[in-house]
């Protein structure tokens, strides 16, 4: 490492500059997702006229990137950092380019451009216009205007600022491999998660039982339809909604979904996530009628 | 009049370079629209970045004049009644209105005085609605539900008519005379004057022409690129103050293809590829920055890097696939979707390899030319597909015919680009691109307007490029009449607007047949040909006029008797036919025009008796088809129709 803060530090460091701008630090959610946007504090929060703000490290199991921890820059496991501005402000740029400063971005030395990059995620029935963030032509976040979620057309516009974590801080390190990044003092990234690479590549494409995946997945989803029609449990069906997501990722890293049947499973976790924003709405709105009345 | 200088900037975030030119044209007409009362001095000009859109006046008239127009009422001898109604039709009274005399009596007047409108208050009214119809291929909101749309949010507005402020406001942010600067280079806030407003840019790091900031790129370069003006275009659209570097990489990665390498640097870095004196690749690049300088290196340095691991991903790409041949890939490409209704690349390509066998092309090269989509480099750069497979069939001892048609298999892919370079090839080539038609259409995936998702008429054009261009055999097997009508079109295009044939040559030549377009090409050389020649002109004239008599009659019988033709013109003319049926068309056309010609002129075709007229009939059908093999000439446009 020649330079540039450790892993951990950048990520206090973020932490505390969103923490300093009126978000909550949230800890990473606690069931396997593929992305920071699928965690409730995103999929759930955007929906609906209620400002909020929030910060958090999400973890992000990817099974089909993995790559037995022998690719310097490609992980099963990555870390995003996603934040939330909800409604965004009008110098949410600015703010973002703040952030850059706090974990030791000189950006009259470097530079910096936003590169057009529009997000979707048609299993979440959601997509964003905005960018990717280039720094010095490498792409260190995506930074979206939420506009549509679980199918519903947005009350506020809340800002998505996604940092990709191992990529900002290997650059800032000026290591090639995402493995000799230093976390802390003393321990690089390989002492801490190489094994978890290494051992869950080898599940991911080799041993995940197949038939045992798609039985779970038959079993979450039904889960989540019961909860689904019933009061006041949304976010227990929302798991139901992240756990098919995951299954249905690991079925696709052994190779076990067809053609013909990929299109089904993808419109099977849509319904699933769209029942869920519906019920969420629909919660919210008798919430607000309750406080009226 | 008096004349000010106006200036509009919207401010915006960064808006996608691709879409900047038609907007700024757009916002141009737009305006010119808006102000076709107002006179103007100077030309309209429109600036962007991707940060800003500024139209500029140099004047425009401060409003529009008064005017007067004066209505005639009713008689005074109409009496007071009408004269009432008339003043309250116009929102007056009586004793407001005017008198003329008349001939008829004194008659009432009304004298109607519009205002000359000021342009200030005109534009703080209208300026919101032009710059909000902009269109945009995908707009966005960013202050809520059912809020005002646009490319990007707007943040601020600069509106000026001469020194004054043009008071408008969209979506919260209101106009005024403070514009903002370059994000890194400039200030957020900074007071402006039209007459400063480009200094005070520059300034704040911001080059507003799109032409300066090209020169500025290349008066920067000091390298010999590979020239690339669509990049260059990114480029400058992507900046506000570009300054080019120099980077380098390690010569050890031009082991790797040059397509690969070139592949990263333009599509994935926006880089400009460095060539050396003999035009093969060096191992540097041009990477352009949005600032003005790299004091301490770290933006080349961090350039490099990335590149660098881009490049270690593609060596790690080729290494890690060469660990499977294509050949064994065949199996994976059932789990590769062709399209969602279609089923998958395995079964295209058993389609694909039966078609090649029918067109005697190779069939090795149809069975791997898509294994390469199931490889890490296809995944990664998929612009490369294709490409990949031809390297990595060459790679894997394939013979080099088989590696060779692979390769160019997706050629080509516009107007500009080569078709395949062997036989194989093009014929590969044919036989994917047939079958994504057939099967597209087959289940309705037809192009709509200007909709056309999946680049069928990309591939109907590659296609009939091929054919003519390559010399490959190939009549267009088990056309739908959907698909054979844009297939039409297609041919249509091709010979027309390509090659330069005149419309109704196309239109004669394919409606005799069209669907061998080697042959369709030789004939339509033909027409062109025969065409210049003085007898061309009356014979198409009269098979036009063939064609009505035969169409009058509802005629289409083709047999007769020799032995009902009246000696003289008509039996004149048959004899013509027959002793000039082995000649070519372009030695028939003298001969015949002169016995065509005093047939009409002297015989009856609509004779009384019903055999002969029937006969004559069918010896003009005779005539019509013999020429017909070539085209049919009653479509040729002749000068007595123009």
């Amino acid at each position: 490492m020649s330079g540039g803060l450790t892993f951990q530090e950048t990520v206090l460091r973020l932490k505390q500059y969103w923490s300093d701008r009126g978000c909550i630090i949230q800890e990473p959610y606690d069931v396997e997702v593929g992305a920071g946007t699928m965690a409730p504090e995103t999929f759930l929060r955007v929906l609906g006229p209620d400002p909020y703000r929030v910060a958090y490290v999400q973890p992000s199991r990817r099974p089909a990137d993995g790559r037995y921890g022998e690719n310097p820059n490609r992980l099963y496991k990555h870390q995003q950092l996603q934040v939330i501005l909800k409604p965004s402000p009008a110098d949410v740029i600015d703010l973002y380019l703040g952030s850059l400063t706090a974990i030791g971005i000189d950006l009259g030395k470097h530079d910096i451009k936003f590169e057009e990059d529009n997000w979707e995620a048609p299993t979440l029935g959601a997509w964003g216009i905005g960018w990717q963030v280039m720094l010095d032509g490498l792409e260190i976040s995506q930074f979206t205007y939420f506009q549509q979620c679980g199918g519903f057309d947005l009350d506020l516009i809340p800002a998505e600022l996604t940092y990709g974590l191992e990529r900002i801080v290997a650059f800032l390190q000026n290591v090639d491999s995402v493995y000799d990044i230093v976390w802390a003092p003393g321990f690089l990234y390989k002492d801490v998660r190489l094994k978890d690479e290494q051992q869950f590549s080898k599940y991911n494409f080799e041993l995940a039982d197949v038939d045992m995946l798609w039985q779970l997945f038959a079993l979450h989803e039904k889960e989540c339809q019961r909860l689904t029609k019933l009061a006041g449990v949304v976010l227990p069906a929302y798991d139901q909604v992240l756990k098919c997501s995951h299954i249905f990722n690991l079925l696709d890293s052994r190779g076990a979904i067809s053609v013909t049947e990929r299109v089904g499973v993808i419109g099977r976790v849509r319904r699933l996530a769209l029942g869920v924003a519906g019920a969420w709405m629909a919660e919210i709105g008798a919430t607000k009628n309750e406080a009226v009345a | 009049m008096n004349y000010l200088p106006f200036l509009l900037e919207i401010g915006t975030e960064e808006i996608p370079d691709w879409m900047i030119d038609s907007a700024r044209d757009e916002l141009r007409r737009g305006f010119e629209t808006l102000t076709k009362d107002y006179a103007i001095s100077g030309a309209i000009t429109v600036d962007a970045t991707p940060r800003r859109l500024v139209l500029r006046v140099p004047g425009i008239v401060e409003s529009t004049p008064e005017m007067t127009s004066v209505t005639s009422g009713p008689y005074k001898s109409a009496g007071a009644g009408a004269a009432a109604g008339f003043a309250k039709k116009w929102g007056t009274t009586v004793d407001q209105l005017g008198f003329q005399p008349t001939p008829k009596g004194e008659q009432y007047l009304f004298t109607k005085r519009t205002q000359g409108l000021a342009t200030s208050a005109y534009l703080a009214r209208e300026l919101p609605n032009l710059i909000l119809k902009i269109q945009w291929p995908k707009t966005m909101v960013w202050n809520g539900k059912g809020t005002e749309r646009f490319i990007r949010p707007i943040r601020w507005l600069v509106a000026l008519l001469g020194d004054a402020v043009v008071p408008f406001e969209i979506g919260g942010v209101k106009s005024g005379n403070t514009t903002v600067g370059h994000r890194v280079l400039g200030k957020p806030l900074i007071p402006v004057t039209i007459q400063n407003f480009d200094s005070q840019l520059r300034a704040n790091g911001v080059i507003l022409s799109a032409d300066e900031r090209r020169d500025k790129i290349e008066a920067g370069i000091t390298a010999r690129i590979k020239p690339d003006p669509d990049l260059l275009h990114t480029l400058v659209y992507i900046t506000e103050f570009p300054t080019p570097i120099l980077g380098s990489f390690d010569p050890s990665y031009l082991d790797l293809p040059q397509e690969v390498l070139v592949t990263v640097m333009r599509h994935h870095q926006k880089y400009l590829s460095v060539e050396d004196g003999e035009g093969k690749l060096a191992p540097h690049f041009i990477a352009v920055m949005n600032t003005s300088a790299d004091p301490d290196g770290l933006v080349r340095s961090g350039n490099e890097r990335v590149l660098r691991a881009r490049f270690n991903d593609a060596r790690f790409f080729w290494d890690q696939d060469q660990k499977k041949k294509l050949e064994d890939r065949l199996e994976d490409l059932k789990k590769v979707t062709f399209q969602a209704k279609l089923g998958s690349y395995y079964e295209k390509t058993q389609r694909v390899v039966a078609l090649t066998k029918e067109l005697g092309g190779n069939e090795r090269a149809a069975l791997l030319c898509k294994c390469d989509l199931t490889t890490d480099m296809v995944k990664e750069f998929t612009d490369l597909q294709g490409i990949v497979g031809g390297l990595y069939a060459r790679a894997q001892g394939e013979p080099e015919e088989v590696a060779k048609a692979i390769y160019d298999h997706y050629k080509p892919l516009s107007m500009e680009d080569e078709i395949p370079s062997t036989e194989a090839g093009r014929i590969v080539s044919l036989a994917d691109k047939w079958d994504t038609l057939v099967e597209c259409f087959k289940v309705g995936m037809s192009p709509t307007g200007s909709r056309d998702p999946f680049g069928l008429r990309r591939a109907a054009q590659g296609m009939v490029r091929i054919i003519v261009e390559g010399r490959v055999k190939f009549d267009f097997p088990g056309m739908s009449s959907e698909l054979s009508e844009f297939m039409r079109d297609r041919v249509e295009y091709y010979f027309r607007d390509v090659r330069g044939f005149a419309y109704d040559e196309i239109r004669a030549c394919m409606a005799a047949r069209w669907t061998d377009l080697i042959d369709l090409e030789a004939r339509l050389k033909r027409v062109q040909e025969v065409r210049r020649t003085p007898d061309f002109e009356p014979i198409a004239a009269s098979f036009k006029r063939i064609k009505n008599i035969l169409k009058q009659a509802q005629f289409s019988d083709s047999s007769f008797h020799a032995h009902l033709l009246e000696p003289g013109p008509e039996l004149d003319l048959y004899n013509a036919m027959r002793s000039t049926d082995n000649l070519p068309l372009e030695s028939r056309i003298g001969p015949l025009r002169t016995k065509v010609d005093l047939f009409f002129d002297k015989v009856l075709v609509n004779a009384p008796d019903p055999d002969i007229r029937r006969n004559r009939l069918a010896l003009l059908q005779n005539l019509l088809t013999e020429f017909s093999t070539i085209a049919d000439f009653s479509e040729i446009v002749t000068e007595r129709q123009s």
